[in-house]
Protein backbone atom coordinates (compact mmCIF):
# COMPACT_ATOMS: atom_id res chain seq x y z
CA UNK A 1 0.00 0.00 0.00
CA UNK A 2 1.29 3.42 -0.92
CA UNK A 3 1.42 5.94 1.93
CA UNK A 4 -0.09 9.16 0.57
CA UNK A 5 2.07 11.72 2.28
CA UNK A 6 5.29 9.98 1.35
CA UNK A 7 4.05 9.63 -2.21
CA UNK A 8 3.22 13.33 -2.57
CA UNK A 9 6.57 14.22 -1.00
CA UNK A 10 8.32 11.98 -3.50
CA UNK A 11 6.47 13.55 -6.45
CA UNK A 12 7.38 17.07 -5.26
CA UNK A 13 10.92 16.28 -4.15
CA UNK A 14 13.49 18.45 -5.93
CA UNK A 15 10.72 20.29 -7.74
CA UNK A 16 11.74 22.72 -10.43
CA UNK A 17 10.87 26.40 -10.21
CA UNK A 18 8.51 26.22 -13.19
CA UNK A 19 6.18 23.84 -11.32
CA UNK A 20 2.96 25.46 -10.11
CA UNK A 21 0.83 23.32 -7.79
CA UNK A 22 -2.86 23.63 -6.95
CA UNK A 23 -4.07 21.37 -4.14
CA UNK A 24 -7.67 20.25 -3.66
CA UNK A 25 -9.38 20.77 -0.33
CA UNK A 26 -8.83 18.39 2.55
CA UNK A 27 -5.99 15.93 2.77
CA UNK A 28 -4.33 16.83 -0.55
CA UNK A 29 -3.81 20.37 0.76
CA UNK A 30 -2.23 18.92 3.93
CA UNK A 31 -0.11 16.51 1.87
CA UNK A 32 1.22 19.29 -0.37
CA UNK A 33 1.93 21.52 2.62
CA UNK A 34 3.69 18.66 4.41
CA UNK A 35 5.97 18.21 1.41
CA UNK A 36 7.23 21.74 1.95
CA UNK A 37 5.48 25.08 1.82
CA UNK A 38 6.24 26.93 -1.40
CA UNK A 39 4.97 30.22 -2.84
CA UNK A 40 4.28 28.35 -6.08
CA UNK A 41 1.59 26.36 -4.25
CA UNK A 42 -2.05 27.43 -4.27
CA UNK A 43 -3.92 25.67 -1.46
CA UNK A 44 -7.66 25.22 -1.79
CA UNK A 45 -9.70 24.99 1.41
CA UNK A 46 -13.06 24.88 -0.35
CA UNK A 47 -14.44 25.24 -3.89
CA UNK A 48 -14.90 21.49 -4.03
CA UNK A 49 -14.92 20.25 -7.60
CA UNK A 50 -13.03 23.25 -8.92
CA UNK A 51 -9.38 22.24 -8.63
CA UNK A 52 -8.99 20.80 -12.13
CA UNK A 53 -10.76 23.75 -13.76
CA UNK A 54 -8.59 26.16 -11.83
CA UNK A 55 -5.55 24.29 -13.06
CA UNK A 56 -6.83 24.60 -16.61
CA UNK A 57 -7.19 28.38 -16.39
CA UNK A 58 -3.70 28.68 -14.94
CA UNK A 59 -2.15 26.31 -17.48
CA UNK A 60 -3.68 28.26 -20.37
CA UNK A 61 -2.47 31.54 -18.94
CA UNK A 62 1.03 30.25 -18.21
CA UNK A 63 2.21 28.02 -21.08
CA UNK A 64 5.76 28.53 -19.80
CA UNK A 65 4.95 26.69 -16.54
CA UNK A 66 4.05 23.12 -15.65
CA UNK A 67 0.77 23.04 -13.73
CA UNK A 68 0.09 20.12 -11.40
CA UNK A 69 -3.27 19.76 -9.66
CA UNK A 70 -3.14 17.38 -6.70
CA UNK A 71 -6.57 16.42 -5.46
CA UNK A 72 -8.58 13.63 -3.87
CA UNK A 73 -11.09 11.23 -5.32
CA UNK A 74 -14.07 13.00 -3.74
CA UNK A 75 -13.00 16.39 -5.06
CA UNK A 76 -12.33 14.97 -8.52
CA UNK A 77 -15.64 13.15 -8.60
CA UNK A 78 -17.48 16.39 -7.83
CA UNK A 79 -15.76 18.01 -10.80
CA UNK A 80 -15.86 14.99 -13.08
CA UNK A 81 -17.39 17.04 -15.89
CA UNK A 82 -14.24 19.14 -15.87
CA UNK A 83 -12.33 16.12 -17.17
CA UNK A 84 -14.36 16.50 -20.37
CA UNK A 85 -13.52 20.21 -20.45
CA UNK A 86 -9.80 19.55 -19.93
CA UNK A 87 -9.78 16.80 -22.53
CA UNK A 88 -11.44 19.07 -25.09
CA UNK A 89 -9.03 21.94 -24.36
CA UNK A 90 -5.99 19.68 -24.05
CA UNK A 91 -3.26 21.94 -22.67
CA UNK A 92 0.10 20.19 -22.91
CA UNK A 93 1.38 21.65 -19.65
CA UNK A 94 -1.38 20.39 -17.33
CA UNK A 95 -1.30 17.31 -15.11
CA UNK A 96 -3.79 16.01 -12.57
CA UNK A 97 -2.81 13.73 -9.72
CA UNK A 98 -5.61 12.11 -7.73
CA UNK A 99 -4.77 10.71 -4.31
CA UNK A 100 -7.45 8.06 -4.26
CA UNK A 101 -8.32 6.49 -0.91
CA UNK A 102 -11.71 5.43 -2.28
CA UNK A 103 -13.41 7.32 0.52
CA UNK A 104 -14.58 10.70 1.75
CA UNK A 105 -11.81 10.91 4.30
CA UNK A 106 -12.73 14.24 5.87
CA UNK A 107 -16.29 13.29 6.69
CA UNK A 108 -16.05 9.91 8.32
CA UNK A 109 -14.52 7.72 5.64
CA UNK A 110 -17.67 6.93 3.70
CA UNK A 111 -16.90 4.83 0.62
CA UNK A 112 -16.70 6.95 -2.53
CA UNK A 113 -17.59 5.98 -6.08
CA UNK A 114 -13.99 4.97 -6.80
CA UNK A 115 -14.35 2.39 -4.03
CA UNK A 116 -17.33 0.94 -5.82
CA UNK A 117 -17.30 1.26 -9.58
CA UNK A 118 -15.67 4.41 -10.96
CA UNK A 119 -12.21 4.27 -12.55
CA UNK A 120 -11.03 7.88 -12.81
CA UNK A 121 -8.09 7.06 -15.07
CA UNK A 122 -10.45 5.37 -17.52
CA UNK A 123 -12.80 8.35 -17.36
CA UNK A 124 -9.95 10.75 -18.15
CA UNK A 125 -8.78 8.59 -21.03
CA UNK A 126 -12.29 8.51 -22.43
CA UNK A 127 -12.37 12.31 -22.18
CA UNK A 128 -9.30 12.64 -24.39
CA UNK A 129 -6.42 12.82 -21.90
CA UNK A 130 -3.15 11.85 -23.57
CA UNK A 131 -1.80 9.59 -20.86
CA UNK A 132 -3.15 8.12 -17.64
CA UNK A 133 -1.62 5.87 -15.02
CA UNK A 134 -2.85 4.24 -11.84
CA UNK A 135 -0.24 3.46 -9.17
CA UNK A 136 -0.91 0.66 -6.70
CA UNK A 137 2.53 0.10 -5.23
CA UNK A 138 5.61 2.01 -4.24
CA UNK A 139 7.56 0.90 -7.29
CA UNK A 140 4.99 2.62 -9.54
CA UNK A 141 5.88 6.06 -8.17
CA UNK A 142 8.89 6.70 -10.42
CA UNK A 143 6.70 6.27 -13.49
CA UNK A 144 4.03 8.43 -11.84
CA UNK A 145 6.51 11.21 -11.21
CA UNK A 146 7.63 11.04 -14.83
CA UNK A 147 4.01 11.17 -16.00
CA UNK A 148 2.83 14.16 -14.00
CA UNK A 149 5.99 16.24 -14.36
CA UNK A 150 7.24 15.43 -17.83
CA UNK A 151 4.71 13.94 -20.22
CA UNK A 152 2.75 16.11 -22.61
CA UNK A 153 -0.64 16.83 -21.09
CA UNK A 154 -3.31 16.64 -20.30
CA UNK A 155 -2.35 13.68 -18.16
CA UNK A 156 -3.98 12.14 -15.11
CA UNK A 157 -2.38 9.95 -12.51
CA UNK A 158 -4.19 8.09 -9.77
CA UNK A 159 -2.35 6.97 -6.66
CA UNK A 160 -4.30 4.32 -4.81
CA UNK A 161 -3.78 4.74 -1.09
CA UNK A 162 -5.30 3.67 2.18
CA UNK A 163 -7.73 5.40 4.46
CA UNK A 164 -5.77 6.49 7.49
CA UNK A 165 -5.73 9.55 9.70
CA UNK A 166 -2.49 11.45 9.35
CA UNK A 167 -1.48 14.50 11.34
CA UNK A 168 -2.92 17.57 9.66
CA UNK A 169 -0.33 19.94 8.30
CA UNK A 170 -2.14 23.22 7.94
CA UNK A 171 -0.81 25.84 5.54
CA UNK A 172 -2.08 29.41 5.23
CA UNK A 173 -5.88 29.53 5.28
CA UNK A 174 -6.44 33.13 4.25
CA UNK A 175 -7.29 32.95 0.55
CA UNK A 176 -6.26 36.54 -0.09
CA UNK A 177 -2.84 35.83 1.39
CA UNK A 178 -2.44 32.62 -0.63
CA UNK A 179 -3.41 34.37 -3.85
CA UNK A 180 -1.21 37.40 -3.22
CA UNK A 181 1.79 35.26 -2.37
CA UNK A 182 1.33 33.10 -5.47
CA UNK A 183 0.92 36.07 -7.81
CA UNK A 184 3.84 37.96 -6.28
CA UNK A 185 6.09 34.92 -6.68
CA UNK A 186 5.12 34.12 -10.25
CA UNK A 187 3.75 37.19 -12.05
CA UNK A 188 6.92 38.77 -13.30
CA UNK A 189 8.86 35.61 -13.95
CA UNK A 190 9.19 33.82 -17.24
CA UNK A 191 9.95 30.14 -16.85
CA UNK A 192 11.81 28.02 -19.34
CA UNK A 193 9.97 26.20 -22.07
CA UNK A 194 7.62 23.64 -20.66
CA UNK A 195 5.69 20.81 -22.21
CA UNK B 1 -16.45 44.90 -36.03
CA UNK B 2 -14.39 42.15 -37.58
CA UNK B 3 -12.96 39.43 -35.33
CA UNK B 4 -10.46 37.26 -37.18
CA UNK B 5 -12.45 35.41 -39.84
CA UNK B 6 -15.76 36.37 -38.25
CA UNK B 7 -17.92 39.40 -39.02
CA UNK B 8 -20.88 40.50 -36.95
CA UNK B 9 -24.14 41.10 -38.80
CA UNK B 10 -25.00 44.75 -39.28
CA UNK B 11 -26.70 46.07 -36.17
CA UNK B 12 -25.60 43.21 -33.89
CA UNK B 13 -24.93 44.94 -30.56
CA UNK B 14 -22.64 42.10 -29.52
CA UNK B 15 -20.04 43.68 -31.75
CA UNK B 16 -19.76 46.43 -29.16
CA UNK B 17 -19.42 43.90 -26.35
CA UNK B 18 -16.62 42.16 -28.25
CA UNK B 19 -14.85 45.48 -28.82
CA UNK B 20 -15.13 46.25 -25.12
CA UNK B 21 -13.60 42.87 -24.24
CA UNK B 22 -10.71 43.51 -26.62
CA UNK B 23 -10.06 47.00 -25.28
CA UNK B 24 -10.02 45.60 -21.77
CA UNK B 25 -7.47 42.98 -22.80
CA UNK B 26 -9.63 39.93 -22.13
CA UNK B 27 -7.57 36.87 -23.04
CA UNK B 28 -9.76 34.00 -21.86
CA UNK B 29 -13.44 33.39 -22.50
CA UNK B 30 -15.33 30.46 -20.99
CA UNK B 31 -18.90 29.64 -21.80
CA UNK B 32 -21.92 27.44 -21.56
CA UNK B 33 -23.66 28.30 -24.82
CA UNK B 34 -26.75 30.39 -25.19
CA UNK B 35 -28.37 31.54 -28.41
CA UNK B 36 -28.17 35.09 -27.10
CA UNK B 37 -24.38 34.82 -26.98
CA UNK B 38 -23.94 32.90 -30.24
CA UNK B 39 -22.31 35.59 -32.39
CA UNK B 40 -20.05 36.72 -29.56
CA UNK B 41 -18.94 33.12 -29.00
CA UNK B 42 -18.13 32.78 -32.69
CA UNK B 43 -16.20 36.05 -32.68
CA UNK B 44 -14.11 34.95 -29.71
CA UNK B 45 -13.36 31.59 -31.29
CA UNK B 46 -12.19 33.37 -34.44
CA UNK B 47 -9.84 35.56 -32.39
CA UNK B 48 -6.38 34.04 -31.90
CA UNK B 49 -5.76 36.24 -28.88
CA UNK B 50 -8.75 34.97 -26.90
CA UNK B 51 -8.55 31.44 -25.55
CA UNK B 52 -12.04 29.91 -25.54
CA UNK B 53 -13.15 27.07 -23.30
CA UNK B 54 -16.52 25.38 -23.56
CA UNK B 55 -17.68 24.15 -20.14
CA UNK B 56 -19.86 21.26 -19.05
CA UNK B 57 -21.28 23.37 -16.22
CA UNK B 58 -20.94 27.01 -15.26
CA UNK B 59 -19.14 26.45 -11.96
CA UNK B 60 -16.14 25.22 -13.91
CA UNK B 61 -15.88 28.67 -15.44
CA UNK B 62 -15.65 30.35 -12.04
CA UNK B 63 -12.68 28.19 -11.06
CA UNK B 64 -11.16 28.42 -14.53
CA UNK B 65 -11.10 32.21 -14.55
CA UNK B 66 -9.69 32.24 -11.03
CA UNK B 67 -6.85 30.09 -12.35
CA UNK B 68 -6.44 32.42 -15.32
CA UNK B 69 -6.11 35.32 -12.90
CA UNK B 70 -3.39 33.48 -11.00
CA UNK B 71 -1.60 33.31 -14.34
CA UNK B 72 -2.12 37.00 -15.07
CA UNK B 73 -4.87 36.80 -17.68
CA UNK B 74 -8.23 38.53 -17.69
CA UNK B 75 -11.31 36.51 -18.51
CA UNK B 76 -15.05 36.69 -19.09
CA UNK B 77 -17.61 33.92 -18.70
CA UNK B 78 -20.72 33.81 -20.88
CA UNK B 79 -23.77 31.98 -19.58
CA UNK B 80 -27.51 32.25 -19.29
CA UNK B 81 -29.44 32.97 -16.13
CA UNK B 82 -30.29 29.32 -15.51
CA UNK B 83 -26.55 28.67 -15.00
CA UNK B 84 -26.10 31.14 -12.17
CA UNK B 85 -27.51 28.78 -9.57
CA UNK B 86 -24.99 26.14 -10.60
CA UNK B 87 -22.17 28.43 -9.47
CA UNK B 88 -23.18 29.43 -5.96
CA UNK B 89 -20.71 27.44 -3.87
CA UNK B 90 -17.91 28.12 -6.35
CA UNK B 91 -18.52 31.85 -5.91
CA UNK B 92 -17.05 31.37 -2.43
CA UNK B 93 -13.68 30.93 -4.14
CA UNK B 94 -13.94 34.50 -5.44
CA UNK B 95 -14.89 35.96 -2.08
CA UNK B 96 -12.46 33.89 -0.04
CA UNK B 97 -9.48 34.89 -2.16
CA UNK B 98 -10.43 38.25 -3.64
CA UNK B 99 -10.39 37.01 -7.21
CA UNK B 100 -11.63 39.30 -9.95
CA UNK B 101 -14.35 37.75 -12.09
CA UNK B 102 -16.69 38.92 -14.85
CA UNK B 103 -19.69 37.18 -16.32
CA UNK B 104 -22.14 38.26 -19.02
CA UNK B 105 -25.52 36.67 -18.45
CA UNK B 106 -28.31 36.39 -20.98
CA UNK B 107 -31.58 36.61 -19.06
CA UNK B 108 -34.48 34.22 -19.33
CA UNK B 109 -37.64 34.05 -17.35
CA UNK B 110 -38.39 37.74 -17.18
CA UNK B 111 -39.79 39.18 -20.45
CA UNK B 112 -42.50 37.41 -22.44
CA UNK B 113 -41.02 34.08 -21.38
CA UNK B 114 -42.44 31.04 -23.11
CA UNK B 115 -40.90 28.36 -20.88
CA UNK B 116 -42.11 28.28 -17.26
CA UNK B 117 -39.04 26.31 -16.22
CA UNK B 118 -36.92 29.41 -16.83
CA UNK B 119 -38.85 31.56 -14.37
CA UNK B 120 -37.48 30.37 -11.00
CA UNK B 121 -33.78 30.97 -11.75
CA UNK B 122 -34.39 33.99 -13.96
CA UNK B 123 -36.29 35.70 -11.17
CA UNK B 124 -33.58 35.02 -8.57
CA UNK B 125 -30.50 35.69 -10.71
CA UNK B 126 -29.87 39.27 -9.62
CA UNK B 127 -30.44 38.52 -5.96
CA UNK B 128 -28.19 35.46 -6.14
CA UNK B 129 -25.37 37.54 -7.54
CA UNK B 130 -25.83 40.28 -4.96
CA UNK B 131 -25.92 37.85 -2.08
CA UNK B 132 -22.71 36.33 -3.45
CA UNK B 133 -20.96 39.68 -3.32
CA UNK B 134 -21.18 40.69 -6.98
CA UNK B 135 -21.56 44.15 -8.41
CA UNK B 136 -24.46 43.78 -10.82
CA UNK B 137 -25.20 45.78 -13.95
CA UNK B 138 -28.32 45.41 -16.02
CA UNK B 139 -28.27 46.22 -19.73
CA UNK B 140 -31.49 47.01 -21.58
CA UNK B 141 -29.82 48.41 -24.71
CA UNK B 142 -26.89 47.38 -26.87
CA UNK B 143 -25.04 50.56 -25.93
CA UNK B 144 -25.46 49.69 -22.26
CA UNK B 145 -24.19 46.17 -22.87
CA UNK B 146 -20.94 47.39 -24.40
CA UNK B 147 -20.34 50.13 -21.84
CA UNK B 148 -21.20 47.91 -18.88
CA UNK B 149 -18.94 45.12 -20.14
CA UNK B 150 -16.07 47.55 -20.33
CA UNK B 151 -16.82 48.93 -16.89
CA UNK B 152 -17.30 45.49 -15.34
CA UNK B 153 -13.95 44.18 -16.59
CA UNK B 154 -12.08 47.28 -15.53
CA UNK B 155 -13.72 47.37 -12.12
CA UNK B 156 -13.31 43.66 -11.46
CA UNK B 157 -9.64 43.54 -12.37
CA UNK B 158 -8.64 46.88 -10.89
CA UNK B 159 -10.56 46.37 -7.67
CA UNK B 160 -10.39 42.57 -7.25
CA UNK B 161 -14.09 41.87 -7.08
CA UNK B 162 -16.70 39.93 -9.04
CA UNK B 163 -19.08 41.67 -11.44
CA UNK B 164 -22.00 40.51 -13.56
CA UNK B 165 -23.67 42.14 -16.55
CA UNK B 166 -27.25 40.98 -17.00
CA UNK B 167 -28.34 41.20 -20.62
CA UNK B 168 -32.08 41.63 -20.32
CA UNK B 169 -34.45 39.33 -22.13
CA UNK B 170 -36.02 42.39 -23.69
CA UNK B 171 -32.63 43.19 -25.23
CA UNK B 172 -31.81 39.71 -26.48
CA UNK B 173 -35.37 39.05 -27.60
CA UNK B 174 -37.88 36.66 -26.09
CA UNK B 175 -37.63 33.11 -27.38
CA UNK B 176 -40.57 30.89 -28.21
CA UNK B 177 -38.73 27.64 -27.50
Amino acid sequence: MIERREAVAEILKDRTENLLVISGLGSPTYDVAAAGDNPHNFYLWGAMGGAASMGLGLALARPDARVLVISGDGEMLMGMGSLATLGARAPGNLALLVIDNEAFGETGGQTSHTGKSTNLAAVALACGFRFVLTAHKQSDLAAMKQLVLEETGPVLGVIKTGLGELPRVLPERDGHAIRNRFVTATANRQFGESK
Amino acid sequence: MRAGAFSFAAGDWRSGVYTAMKRQNVQQMAYVPDAGHASLIMACHADEDIGCTVLTTEEEGVALLAGADLGGQRGVMLMQSSGVGNCVNMFSLLKSCGFPFVTLVTMRGEWAEFNPWQIPMGQTTEETFKRSGFIVYRADTGEDAAAMTSSAVQLAYDSNCPAAVLLSQRLIGAKNF
